[in-house]
């Protein structure tokens, strides 16, 4: 069956979606990557949808739900890439996805999630929403 | 019919002349078109109607034989639109010609009034169909102006700029409608992602009114440039606008708005890492540049 690799670095997991998203993929990546997330213990994922041109109420829901696991799971996601048509379909869609930190390219989002982790380890108040930077 | 026609034919030197006359009392913008191009546009139309083959009706413009004529009247007219005559103006070139026709007939048919009026109905019916189609032609001409002229409208008002690297900014001049903000939104993402911008700045210093409308499509441009992962900041807004977007109820609390572009280019700068110094007292207000830190 098709599925979409995960892969580690340290303490995060890296998502690239490199393939036209249907329905049944973005579930199973959604229970793969919970299941990694408990499985090693991860604090960031990084999912690159640069690749992503065709998007969906559906999927858009689907990385929300995922984002949202991982923040109970203790792990922070940043969704890295969107191209223009998928930023403006996703709007007109009326989903602003508000609970999934966004970041231009997969150096930005890498540099993203370590200022976080190190936030949180150095065990200073962090709050994923309205922190800006 | 036949017979104003062959007289027609038979005077158009001087017929020409007269048309000529009267066409110039009637235009009052010479600076517009010079009289050698307005005598050859007339002779040109004159040979048209002249040479229109024999079983050419007056009373049916629409037949094949006139089609030359309506052609070439509706590029005149075309040209005139451009050129800024107005529409009386321009179905006056045509309607100055019954005149002189008038004058024709009445020296041909002295004696007859009932053929004498047949045939100034006839020439009367078809010089106004004439200058219908003229003004017809006119109204399609300013039309494509117009069209043209909004394109072009949309092509200039929505440039987006580098402020520096990093920071991109777009003014905004004019009302934000659908299709504008459509624009609008694709290149500030298209730009964000090319130049691999952090930061956008949105100054709505030349936006007239901001109405429910317009809040929405920027909110629009906003979210989508933050899905990409790009800060959306707007600046410029008026003191006015100030009071009609808390009137309204339009709800910008997610949306960081400052009120100068300044203002909202220092904050970028500020979240990107970089601070604004100036390295000398003496060069006044001059700022030295941004270092990086």
């Amino acid at each position: 069956m098709e599925r979409i690799p995960i892969l580690r670095m340290g303490n995060f997991l890296l998502v690239t979606i490199q393939v036209d998203m249907h329905d049944k993929l973005a579930l199973t990546l959604q229970d793969d990557l919970t299941a990694k997330i408990a499985d090693v213990g991860a604090k960031g994922v990084l999912i690159d949808i640069s690749s992503l041109e065709i998007v969906d109420s559906f999927i858009g829901r689907t990385l929300a739900n995922i984002a949202s696991m991982a923040r109970v799971l203790d792990a922070q996601t940043v969704v890295v890439g969107m191209q223009p048509a998928v930023a403006i379909t996703l709007v007109e869609l009326g989903m602003s996805l508000p609970g999934i930190r966004t970041a231009l390219n997969v150096e930005s989002g890498m540099e993203y999630l370590k200022e976080t982790v190190i936030d949180y380890r150095n065990g200073e108040d962090y709050d994923g929403d309205s922190e800006q930077d | 019919m036949a017979n104003v026609l062959d007289v027609v034919r038979r005077n158009q030197e001087s017929l020409l002349q007269e048309w000529l006359e009267g066409i110039k009392g009637g235009i009052r913008r010479r600076d517009l078109i010079d009289d050698r191009e307005l005598k050859s546009q007339a002779a040109e139309v004159l040979t048209m109607i002249c040479d229109a083959p024999g079983e050419a009706a007056l009373d049916n413009l629409n037949s094949p034989p006139w089609q030359p004529l309506k052609d070439l009247l509706a590029s005149l007219s075309t040209t005139r639109a451009v050129q800024g005559f107005t529409p009386s103006e321009t179905a006056m070139f045509i309607l100055s010609l019954k005149g002189p026709i008038f004058g024709l007939a009445l020296k041909l048919h002295k004696n007859d009034v009932d053929l004498l009026f047949s045939e100034i109905t006839a020439v009367d019916d078809f010089i106004d169909k004439l200058a219908l189609h003229t003004t017809d032609s006119y109204i399609h001409g300013r039309d494509q102006v117009i069209v043209r002229q909004q394109e072009e409208m949309l092509e200039l008002s929505t440039p987006v700029v580098t402020l520096w690297d990093g920071i991109v900014a777009l003014p905004l001049i004019g009302t934000l409608d659908s299709a504008r903000t459509q624009i609008v939104m694709e290149s500030l993402l298209q730009a964000i992602v090319q130049t691999n911008s952090r930061f956008a700045i949105i100054d709505i210093t030349g936006v007239p009114t901001v109405d429910t409308l317009v809040a929405q499509h920027l909110l629009k441009t906003i979210t989508a440039a933050r899905l990409m992962g790009a800060e959306c900041i707007i600046s410029g807004i008026r003191p006015q606008i100030a009071q009609t977007i808390v009137h309204l109820g339009i709800n910008l609390e997610d949306v960081i708005t400052k009120a100068k572009l300044s203002d909202a280019f220092r904050l970028a700068l500020e979240r990107s890492g970089r601070s604004v110094t100036r390295n000398s007292k003496s060069n006044g207000p001059v700022l030295s540049g941004a270092r990086e830190q």
